[in-house]
């Protein structure tokens, strides 16, 4: 399936960086397509119309929650809501309908917004920064864990170096083993959203759960209300049930979820008035350890409206990845011959490679500038 | 455009001596500024002043896109009234910026910088991570 263009090239013949071994396909990449970043993206997600939309390789359980929102809520309109307008009022599909909308929006645009990939450093980036390393430690071997403290408004925080994105990571950056990327201000990977949740997507993923949970609480209301009201005169709760079955189901669903949805809306709301993410409050990274003075967060505002307004209504940053840009005609080929080196002197299993049904290394990289399959990228083997 | 042209000539011809990259600073927390600290590769092609001037200027830029005020805070508002549907139609705050930040990059570029042999990358393409700056070697520009 995979037609390689570029002749495979022995391993031996890389260990001089001359770029003859590109040269004889040379003429062949002018006349192939220019391709988009998206395509040789080294992370382990997903991408639909042509780069617009970014998802994480697995979709969790994304069909699952949509399934569950739209089935209660559909069920709402079909079976309550008639009966409802007529006795109460005909606000009440109005304001369903309403949630309803920002529900799907707001889970839609977390799912498919880049969370806040930083995208993997350069070969020279890295090289410098190794440069670095080993000018200030020994390098007869690898060391242990780099890291490197900075004074975040004098406190002091550690960075670590990524060897898979190789090169330091920013405060609040973690790297999220699932999508296989480095996300800023890193929360959580989600499986009911299908994406991670970072810095980009925060406030969407924020506002879905919000709006979920007025949404579930108000169905649950109203169906409550529906089905005392048919109870009444002495009628009974199993005749009303028997008289709207849906009724039933959707008390079911929403009872179940109100609590948990409204747990975790509670818990966000509380990190996004501190100015927390998952990721720390869970590590503990601010609160204070071992009887040491409290250190308190340093990226806090220490008001509750500024964080809550920096977090939920900062400017939107904009996307490091650049997924519908164009990948420069010499930088890739310049990239295939340097990349060729480093899983030689890495020898680890880093470098995620972009298609290939290959588990070794090196024939999928030859081929990144040949053809890959243009529709979504299959699931890793391993 | 025809500046441009020049810069990507130079790019093809002259080859590239080494590559400096300026790391960012984290001493305000995560917003993107980068260290003014001049690099000691430089030292030969630029003024410490002149370089310091640009990185700083860049970092004025960036906080302009980032500030948290009136004008940032009704954008998230309005989008968030629209169930963030206006992000689909309208260029943000942030995005307006960048823009600047590009065309003060080509600007300081063809002034500056490649009349010394140098070439500033605009710090996008990297990620916002480190501000590239590509050494030329000498020759190629009879100096």
């Amino acid at each position: 399936m995979n037609n390689c263009e570029y002749q495979q090239i022995d391993p031996q013949a890389l260990s001089t960086p001359t770029p003859t071994p590109t040269l004889p396909p040379r003429p062949a990449v002018e006349e192939e397509r220019t391709r988009r970043k998206w395509e040789v993206f080294p992370g382990k997600n997903r991408f639909y119309c042509d780069g617009r939309f970014i998802v994480a390789q697995q979709s969790g359980v994304l069909p699952l929650t949509l399934g569950l929102i739209l089935v209660t809520t559909v069920l709402f309109f079909v079976f309550d809501c008639p009966f409802l307008v007529k006795h109460l009022t005909v606000f009440i599909p109005a304001i369903g309908g309403v949630l309803f909308v920002f529900v799907v929006t707001s889970l839609l645009q977390t799912s498919f917004t880049d969370p806040g990939i930083l995208p993997r450093a350069t070969p020279d980036e890295a090289a410098y920064i190794e440069k670095q390393i080993d000018d200030s430690g020994s390098s007869t071997y690898r060391p242990p864990p780099r890291t490197k403290e900075v004074m975040i408004n004098q406190q002091v925080v550690k960075l670590k170096y990524c060897f898979t994105c190789k090169m330091f990571r920013p405060p609040r950056t973690s790297h999220c083993s699932l999508c296989d990327n480095c996300v800023e201000r890193f929360d959580h990977h989600c499986p009911w959203v299908g994406n991670c949740v970072g810095k980009r997507n925060y406030r969407f993923f924020y506002s879905f759960i919000v709006s979920l949970s007025f949404l579930t609480a108000f169905i649950f209301g109203c169906v409550a209300t529906h089905l005392a009201l048919r109870a009444q005169g002495g009628r009974g709760l199993i005749f009303a049930l028997q008289e709207s079955p849906a009724s039933a189901v959707e008390l079911v669903i929403c009872f179940f979820s109100v609590w948990s949805i409204l747990g975790l809306s509670g818990f966000h709301t509380y990190l996004v008035a501190s100015n927390l993410t998952t990721n720390e409050d869970i590590k503990g990274s601010w609160s204070g350890k071992s009887g040491a003075e409290d250190p308190g967060n340093p990226y806090s505002y220490n008001n509750i409206i500024t964080n809550c307004c920096s977090v939920l209504c900062g400017p939107m940053p904009p996307s490091l990845i650049d997924r519908r840009g164009f990948v420069p005609v010499e930088e890739s080929l310049q990239t295939v011959s340097t990349e060729m080196e480093l899983p030689m002197l890495a020898a680890k299993k880093e470098i995620n490679v972009v298609g290939g049904p290959m588990p070794s290394q090196l024939p999928p990289l030859l081929c990144l500038a040949g053809s890959l399959p243009s529709t979504c990228n299959p699931p890793q083997p391993d | 455009m025809a500046e441009t042209h020049s810069l990507q000539d130079m790019r093809q011809q002259a080859a590239i001596a080494a590559k400096v990259f300026i790391q960012r600073d984290y001493t305000n927390g995560t917003v993107c500024q980068f260290q003014t600290k001049f690099p000691s590769e430089l030292e030969t092609r630029i003024d410490k002043q002149q370089f310091e001037e640009t990185v700083r200027t860049l970092n004025n830029l960036y906080a302009e896109a980032e500030k948290l005020g009136g004008s940032s805070y009704l954008e998230g508002c309005l989008a968030c009234l629209t169930a963030y549907t206006i992000f689909l139609c309208m260029e943000t705050h942030y995005e307006k910026v960048l823009k600047k930040i590009a065309k003060f990059i080509q600007e300081q570029n063809d002034k500056i910088y490649a009349p010394r042999g140098l070439l500033l990358t605009d710090p996008i393409e990297r990620g916002l991570r480190v501000v590239e700056v590509t050494i030329f070697e000498d020759r190629s520009l009879g100096r």
